[in-house]
């Protein structure tokens, strides 16, 4: 019977451990000069494991590093000469500009020529507002571009529209001249 | 309990990096009224021999909180001692916390507390705490959970852990931390941008939007294991992960079907069912924590707003009216309050409303706030900021007087998501 009661001693002790142990009956020693009554302390010192530093920290947090998997080569180039990769847009625009009518003309030209190749419309927005909500934003101007290319006669298959939000701005700085640099959908050939 | 509270009454503008030894954190009180409990904090028996400033941690958490005004006792009091109460009364305070900790022949700490009234002179209950050294930091935290609880009746959330992303050069990395924002310990570290971590609802695991494949991918991260797994890759942008209360489902924008669109996708993953249906854009959802709504944001109306929609989806209704663009919602857990970032001018200012009544009201004083994230007990909000030129987290009382800057890293520090209470 006493080693029962010793073993659930043992395992209430062992439960313990970060998640506390109540001091109810602990004594207290009178510096006051009242009375206090003074009973025995069944906090006993924890069974001894092999405990040791970090390694069994209850919030330990396995690090992981995604640098290996990561597959941002440049990838094949689309068309020859000097198309434009970069198309630009007006604030808090989605509408692609007639000024780059004719480089979108010249990528679905490539693209139903070559119809195994496969494009990136990577869409990005200034540095102003909320991150996610600038992930729609930038879809929305990848999309737009997308349209064109289907209205020109690129098939689906061959088009994804994706976006950076303002994630990865083509300018630093936070004047109109930097906004209008992030403001754009790239053309990125897989 | 009413004799543990004392009006503030004047304004005191923030007492920043007031003392070297404690300049890692900074709270600011701002406004008249705010009703703080004073308690005064003992130093613990043979805290010398501990690698962590056990009081130093609680005084500080209990500072953050908005609702503790702390003193140093001035003296050395265990856990075992009835003190004299006078002195502490007259500091003035009606509280006082007493304790011990001793080094174990195996390394490890036993940490003791034992908090007093000292008004009434009234023992309030103690607890006994072993640990490794690692874990002191988080017994400091449990130990500031139950002065807490014990004189303001609610849950305390010292103990709980935050996620937040940091950039440093061209390496992003997702980090774990304690609410405090100290003890910050790496989950991932990447080439390209991380964004948007969500915490399930036991604690264990992070759903976030991952660059790293140079496209937005949903991704679901055991923290202890560093196991993780796609959830969401499907063509086009996968983004905005947020958790069902019950964990089963996770709610995430798509624009698979064109635009960006909610969907709800099994946390195993495999085919997500559409939620709603508009031409434009639908982002950023968050559910209600008795997981029968879910409030996300819309354009549909023209500007950004809030809208709210039952989990299963059916009619939309709009919540906010003020402003002309309103995103990043997030809701306390009693589902009284929505906190969110609205353009004012400019400036993109944290608001937060009161379901109830539908008022709103500016948190900050600042120009760029992002992101904001309920404690789980629902008596803070924290958030992303930046003054002079780098952002950094910051945590607010719902009433916008007491802030205070998270310890932090050097580095741009954004993106916070509060963690649940974590079962000890």
């Amino acid at each position: 019977m006493k080693k029962l009661l010793l073993s659930l001693g043992m395992v209430m002790l062992l439960a313990a451990c970060a998640s506390g142990v109540k001091l109810n009956d602990v004594p207290v020693e009178d510096k006051s000069g009242a009375k206090v009554s003074v009973t025995p302390d069944p906090v006993m010192p924890a069974p001894i494991t092999a405990a040791t530093a970090s390694k069994d920290a209850k919030s330990a947090v396995v690090p992981v590093d995604s640098s290996a998997s990561s597959n941002l080569g440049a990838g094949p180039a689309g068309p020859a000469g000097n198309v434009a990769k970069v198309i630009f847009f007006d604030y808090d625009s989605y509408v692609v500009k007639s000024e780059f009518q004719t480089a979108i003309e010249a990528h679905a030209q490539f693209l139903k020529a070559n119809p195994r190749a496969k494009v990136s419309l990577e869409g990005h927005t200034d540095e102003r507002g909320g991150r996610e909500y600038n992930i729609a934003l930038g879809q929305k101007r990848a999309d737009a571009v997308r349209q064109s290319l289907s209205l020109l006669g690129v098939q689906e298959t061959q088009v994804e529209s994706v976006s950076f939000g303002k994630e990865k701005p083509s300018a630093q700085g936070s004047d109109e001249s930097a906004f209008a640099k992030n403001r754009r959908a790239e053309f990125f050939y897989r | 309990m009413t004799s543990f509270l004392s009006p503030l009454g004047m304004i005191v503008l923030a007492f920043a990096w007031a003392m070297p030894a404690q300049a890692d954190f900074r709270v600011e009180i701002s406004g008249v009224g705010v009703t703080q409990i004073p308690i005064a904090i003992a130093n613990f028996r043979g805290e010398d021999t501990a690698p962590q400033k056990i009081t130093q941690i609680v005084a500080a958490d209990l500072e953050r909180s908005g609702q503790f005004r702390s003193t140093p006792a001035g003296m050395v009091i265990d856990e075992v001692t009835r003190p004299n109460f006078e002195p502490i009364r007259q500091k003035p305070a009606d509280a006082l916390l007493t304790g011990s900790i001793s080094r174990m022949a195996d390394g490890r700490f036993d940490v003791r507390f034992r908090l007093w009234d000292s008004v009434k002179g009234e023992d309030m209950g103690g607890q006994s705490y072993v640990v490794v050294p690692a874990d002191l930091r988080l017994v400091s935290h449990r130990i500031a959970d139950q002065v807490y609880e014990k004189l303001t009746g609610d849950k305390g959330i010292f103990s709980t852990r935050i996620a937040y992303i940091t950039k440093q050069g061209q390496k992003h990395l997702l980090w774990v931390a304690d609410a405090d924002g100290e003890n910050p310990q790496a989950a991932l570290t990447s080439q390209e941008p991380i964004i948007s971590p969500s915490w399930s609802p036991t604690g264990n695991e992070l759903a976030y939007v991952s660059f790293e494949s140079r496209k937005p991918v949903v991704y679901i991260h055991d923290i202890a294991s560093g196991k993780r797994r796609v959830l969401a890759n499907f063509k086009g942008s996968n983004s905005a992960p947020a958790w069902s209360p019950d964990g089963k489902s996770l709610a995430i924008t798509l624009s698979r079907d064109g635009g960006s669109q909610l969907f709800l996708i099994n946390s195993k993953g495999g085919d997500p069912k559409r939620l709603t249906q508009s031409s434009g854009i639908d982002t950023e959802p968050v559910f209600s924590s008795d997981g029968s709504a879910i409030y996300f944001v819309s354009d549909r109306g023209g500007s950004p707003q809030i809208y709210r929609t039952p989990a299963t989806g059916g009619p939309v209704e709009r919540v906010t009216f003020t402003g002309s663009y309103n995103i990043s919602p997030s809701l306390s857990s009693d589902g009284r309050w929505l906190a969110f970032i609205s353009r004012v001018g400019a400036a993109y200012k944290l608001h937060v409303m009161d379901l109830i009544n539908d008022k709103v009201v500016a948190l900050t004083d600042t120009n760029a706030d992002e992101r904001p994230t309920f404690a789980p007990n629902g008596k803070l909000i924290m958030y992303s900021t930046q003054s002079q030129g780098r952002e950094s987290l910051m945590t607010t009382t719902l009433d916008g007087k007491i802030r205070a800057r998270l310890a932090g890293q050097t580095s741009n520090m954004r993106e916070p998501h509060w963690g649940p209470f974590l079962n000890p």
